[in-house]
């Protein structure tokens, strides 16, 4: 029989090292998916790591596709910390996206200044007020949250197709469901000339800082963990539970909506149904190995941007399917979750301890 | 108004009704099965798209199409598994082990489809399950092209709803069940495993899912599409808390929701000139939306849903 002994002190090591472990076990697991698909395993580990981080061009590539998963990351480290089960990342960085064409496109009259600022707060905005009617009807009506995000994710890729098929369409587009383009003075600018990183970068590491100060060091993100940790202690102490609520998830979609704005104004420069090949979801696993910390956020959707870079590129070289990507991705996510036990707990296994 | 009352009375409009209704059965009694004991199943959606890809696949690799509804049960059965070893033994919160589950399920049904169709344009098809003909039955004016012309696992279905409400209702296994959903530590007082009551619950729920999706693939249409279940698994969450985690209201919801749905493709045929498409098919999701709203505020979950428990502890 296994059981569990909760330990009196988690060290800070152990904590640090158990996603790492997680990561490192899914990302050797991804050897039996190489071996079905047919494809020289060594070969194969060899690519990943070339295209994901063996030129500046793989870099730039690996910095891109991290930018969106910090800021999908950190929507669900946010909103998790407080138990707010925002599974709707998804469909907060369509409405940030759809926001930011719509206001970058040339839409609104705004002097070229104005122009980034204006993109960034439209599309965190539409993604907050997304989440903000899920939040509401939690904490108003009692419907779950998980399954009213989950199925508005539906709804504004469907909003979002109806706005590119119909008032928003570019009309250069030659009938293509796709959105006018950004203006030029809208777009984040890129940090290396000529390669795909942008400023949407610097905008999720500086979302990354706030927020970890907001967790750590103000008296509202002490009352997101308490909620968390326990609501209706919170509320007994005077915690405003409700409100805490409405504010984490107000955040939470608004990180969201950023991501959507850095894929549209810092990479492809219009809009498209198929923007995200699922950053929300993928938030999810990022907060999840980052063990909801902030900064660990950073750190866990740069794994995870090389897991997809990288497959991608091995996948292009050996034709082993790029769903290989999601694999290892959702494979991290079981894994970090049971290396959590370790960390909380001594594990036994009948009578003699599996772990020191 | 003459428009809706043509469609109403249509026969073949209550048939598709019961067709896009029998997938949300099967999902809508495994997650209201895996409920009751007390687990919340998110890994539905997945489990959905792994049903639809097994049972497709097998039939397709030679296989007969009930091996085939066997091998997505099978297959179902063991992400099931996987989720309760994560959610019941070992604890973990339900909510990531779900999305966990089904990101999982997700991705290796796409990955396994790919790997074994590297390069096919189209999809390959399958003949799948064809309606039952039932002497007399099927030729009844209405009622026998609304409800008897459905293919075998529509009728599965059906069965399944009285057989899942007699075994809860009506048997000490579905009481042991119900028991271990509301108070755990009464169960294990009584001398039976809340270990075993829960994963055993979550396997059978989890089979059930997956022959919900079996039903796309092999008997709605005849291949496998990615996205193919498309929410269908969300929505099934939704329908369990509307139908008060009881089999026979599942059953209503289930029919309403498809009823809907029929609805609203055949309104989009008559009103689909002056308003977008996309409006029509966003309406399924906002009306679970919707019903989960309305019912949330009197739901009665069960008591121990969300919790996990340790031999011993209170």
């Amino acid at each position: 029989m296994i059981r569990f002994e909760p330990r009196e002190n988690v060290s800070t090591r152990r904590a640090v090292g158990a996603p790492v472990f997680a990561a490192l076990i899914a990302l050797s697991l991804a050897a039996i998916p190489i071996w079905a698909a047919g494809a020289d395993i060594a070969t194969a580990y060899i690519l990943m790591v070339n295209g994901a981080m063996g030129s500046v061009f793989a870099i730039s590539e690996l910095l891109a596709r991290a930018t969106p998963l910090i800021l999908t990351g950190l929507a669900a480290a946010v909103a998790f910390r407080a138990k707010l089960w925002n599974i709707g990342g998804e469909g907060q960085l369509y409405a940030g996206a759809l926001a930011a064409v719509a206001v970058g496109s040339g839409g609104f009259a705004l002097p070229p200044y104005a122009l980034i600022p204006a993109v960034l707060v439209a599309g965190a905005l539409a993604g907050a007020l997304v989440m903000l009617v899920p939040t509401l009807l939690k904490v108003k009506l009692g419907a779950d949250e998980v399954v009213t995000t989950l199925l508005l994710n539906f709804v504004i890729l469907l909003f979002v197709q109806m706005m590119l098929e119909g008032p928003m369409q570019d009309p250069m587009g030659m009938g293509w469901p796709q959105s006018e383009p950004v203006l030029e003075e809208a777009m984040l600018p890129q940090l290396i000339a000529r390669m795909r990183v942008h400023a949407g970068l610097i905008v999720a590491l500086v979302a990354a800082i706030f927020a970890a100060i907001l967790m750590r060091r103000t008296v509202w993100g002490f009352e997101i963990r308490a909620v968390g940790a326990n609501p209706s202690a919170a509320r007994h102490a005077g915690i405003p539970v409700t409100a805490t609520f409405v504010r984490v998830g107000l955040l939470s979609g608004a990180f969201a909506g950023l991501a959507g704005v850095g894929e549209v104004a810092g990479l492809k420069g219009y809009l498209t149904a198929d923007l995200s090949p699922g950053f929300g979801y993928a938030g999810i696993v990022v907060a999840m190995l980052a063990g909801l910390s902030p900064l660990g956020v950073v750190i866990a959707a740069i794994f995870v941007a090389g897991v997809f870079v990288g497959a991608d590129s091995m996948s292009r070289a050996l034709g082993v399917s790029s769903y290989l990507a999601d694999l290892v991705v959702a494979m991290s996510l079981l894994c970090v979750l049971i290396s959590g036990l370790f960390v909380r707990f001594h594990v036994r296994i009948g009578g003699s301890r599996l772990t020191d | 108004m003459i428009e809706i009352l043509d469609i109403l009375v249509n026969p073949n409009f209550w048939a598709a009704a019961i067709r896009i209704a029998t997938p949300l059965i099967f999902g809508v009694l495994g997650a209201l099965i895996c409920e009751r004991s007390g687990v919340l199943n998110l890994g539905i959606e997945g489990i959905f798209t792994a049903g639809a890809m097994a049972g497709w696949m097998a039939v397709w690799l030679g296989a007969d199409l009930w091996t085939g509804v066997a091998v997505a049960a099978a297959v179902g059965g063991a992400f099931g598994l996987l989720h309760a070893v994560l959610t019941v033994p070992f604890g973990l919160s339900q909510h990531v082990s779900g999305i966990g589950v089904t990101l999982f399920a997700t991705s290796l049904s796409y990955f396994a489809y790919r790997t074994a169709l590297p390069d096919v344009s189209s999809p390959p098809r399958i003949t799948p399950f064809q309606p039952l003909k039932i002497e007399g039955l099927s030729d009844l004016p209405f009622i026998g092209t609304a409800l008897f012309q459905q293919t075998p696992l529509t009728f599965l279905a059906l069965f399944l709803v009285l057989a899942v409400a007699f075994i809860l209702n009506r048997t000490p296994l579905g009481f042991a069940i119900r028991a271990v959903g509301d108070n755990p530590a009464a169960v294990e007082a009584q001398g039976l495993s809340v270990f075993g009551l829960r994963v055993g619950a979550v396997i059978v729920g989890s089979a059930l899912m997956a022959i919900g999706g079996a039903f796309l693939t092999m008997s709605a249409f005849d291949a496998f599409f990615f996205g193919m279940v498309n929410g269908r698994g969300w929505i099934c969450i939704a329908l369990v808390v509307f139908a008060s985690w009881r089999p026979g209201k599942a059953l209503l919801g289930a029919l309403l929701f498809g009823a809907f749905d029929a609805f609203q493709v055949r309104l989009q045929t008559e009103v689909g000139a002056f308003v977008p498409g996309q409006i029509f098919l966003m309406l399924p999701y906002l009306l679970s939306i919707f019903a989960l709203v309305v019912a949330a505020r009197k739901a009665d979950y069960p008591r121990a849903l969300l919790k996990p428990y340790f031999k011993g502890q209170r």
